[in-house]
């Protein structure tokens, strides 16, 4: 591998390195919180409906069983090859992963702090926005823990429709130009940007929720039966 | 409604039907590539998860080990081993296994922190060894949440086992690839539709072995 070569980056990609990487960062993230602005009104309505969740948690299923790439190819006929066929689909991806999340968080919520929100004369708009968002706070999190590190990874998979993958574009160039060093580009970074934007995430949830335990989680000193927040992105897991 | 005309048309012709490029054929391939990857990440995920569930400690560590395997992008992983590797069976089977480890280890040492304590102390109080107490107690109590955490890891698996195509493999991503290239979207549908179904089937499958494997005690409570 030439180090040296390591962050010079082919032109026909028009941008550098952080270029890139802001580009990978849009492509990724805007979804995810579009998907998470779509999904808080779909999760209240599930919460509000329960015989809404089951027929909901299996649509998301199958969606997220489309492969990313055929979800790519198809919607080029309507979007073409642009970013936004790209992001469409990411957008898709973190609503399936965020739904139940968000609805198990909000339904998490103990009956006697709502009965204490009500009889505190909470109104439900109220009470959904200062008393159960708060506390569904550590599951939503979790949920965009696993939906943003997922996204990161996927948009590499645009690369195919066209050049659309950001980050992704330098494993075609590693190809063509026989440069394996641009490919390795690609997945470190790729890997060190999903890191980092899962360690902001991890402090944000420490910072809306002072109430909580920080960072370290002393699973040991906690009384038993009283499971780590981690366990909430595990058993949700849905990264691909 | 276009994408329906495209399935129709896809699984109506004939010619899809048969040969090399049959879709009996693609769909062996692919659930071949896809057992092949769920075993091997179920021997790399399952004992260290049992082992480190069962003994409570290192969970830090597997969450860190969690997040890098996820945070390497998967297809990125696939160039990059097989501009390492070459072609072939292994530079498939990378990104598939560091995709599906995550899920497997992670929820299983999670199922076995939340089994019950008490029936766990009575396991160890009526002199059951460390081994008796992990297979016979604790892994029977865990056994739907580790199930539920294969399942997510087989349906990532089974959709992302299409990236096999991209290196010149088999598997029901040769009609999504093949489809892209040659402008076909019948062939990109109709392969989407395949690998989907796929998926449910692997639903069914897995809710299948939930109900033969798991004890009816531990169903009713839950």
């Amino acid at each position: 591998m030439n180090l040296d070569r390591f962050f010079d980056i082919p032109s026909d990609l028009q941008h550098d390195w952080f270029g890139l990487i802001v580009l990978h960062l849009r492509e990724a993230l805007l979804p995810v919180l579009g998907g998470l602005l779509l999904a808080l009104p779909l999760a209240q309505l599930c919460v509000r409906l329960r015989w809404l969740y089951p027929p909901v948690l299996w649509v998301t299923t199958i969606l997220y069983a489309i492969p990313s790439l055929a979800f790519f190819v198809v919607l080029i006929d309507y979007t073409g090859q642009t970013e936004l066929t790209v992001m469409i689909p990411l957008t898709v991806y973190s609503l399936v992963v965020l739904v139940p999340a968000i609805v198990d968080g909000v339904r998490s919520v103990p009956q006697e702090t709502l009965a204490a929100a009500t009889a505190m004369g909470f109104g439900p708009v109220r009470r959904y926005v200062q008393v159960q968002l708060p506390i569904a706070v550590p599951a939503i999190i979790a949920g965009l823990r696993v939906a943003t590190v997922s996204s990161i990874s996927l948009v590499s998979v645009g690369m195919l429709i066209g050049n659309q993958g950001a980050l992704g574009n330098l494993l075609h160039d590693a190809q063509i130009y026989n440069r394996p060093e641009l490919a390795w580009n690609s997945v470190i970074t790729s890997a060190v940007l999903a890191v980092l934007a899962d360690a902001a995430l991890v402090v944000l949830r420490v910072l809306l929720t002072p109430w909580m335990p920080g960072a370290t989680r002393g699973a040991k000193s906690k009384p038993a039966g009283v499971r780590p927040e981690s366990a909430v992105p595990a058993l949700k897991d849905a990264a691909r | 409604m276009n994408v329906i005309n495209f399935i129709n048309a896809f699984f109506s012709d004939s010619a899809h039907w048969q040969g090399y490029d049959g879709i009996p054929t693609r769909l062996w391939e692919h659930v071949q590539y896809s057992v092949e990857a769920l075993v091997l990440a179920a021997v790399i995920g399952l004992p260290i998860g049992l082992i480190t569930g069962h003994y409570g400690r290192g969970g830090n560590v597997l969450s860190l080990v969690a997040t890098a395997g996820r945070a390497l992008p998967t297809f990125g992983l696939l160039v990059v081993a097989t501009l390492a590797l070459g072609f072939g069976m292994l530079p498939v089977m990378i990104p598939l296994i560091v995709l599906a480890v995550p899920p497997i280890l992670v929820t299983t040492y999670e199922a076995m922190r939340s089994v019950d304590p008490p029936p766990v102390d009575a396991a160890r109080g009526m002199g059951m060894r460390e081994s008796g107490i992990l297979l016979r107690v604790e892994l029977p109590v865990a056994l739907p949440l580790i199930l539920g955490g294969l399942r997510s890891a087989a349906i990532q698996i089974v959709s992302t086992a299409t990236i096999a195509a991209y290196v010149s493999l088999g598997g029901l991503g040769r009609y999504i690839v093949d489809g892209l290239y040659q402008h076909n979207y019948e062939k990109v549908v109709g392969g989407a539709t395949l690998v989907a179904g796929m998926a449910l089937a692997t639903l069914g499958l897995f809710w299948a072995a939930s109900v033969a494997a798991v004890s009816p005690g531990v169903r009713r409570s839950n």
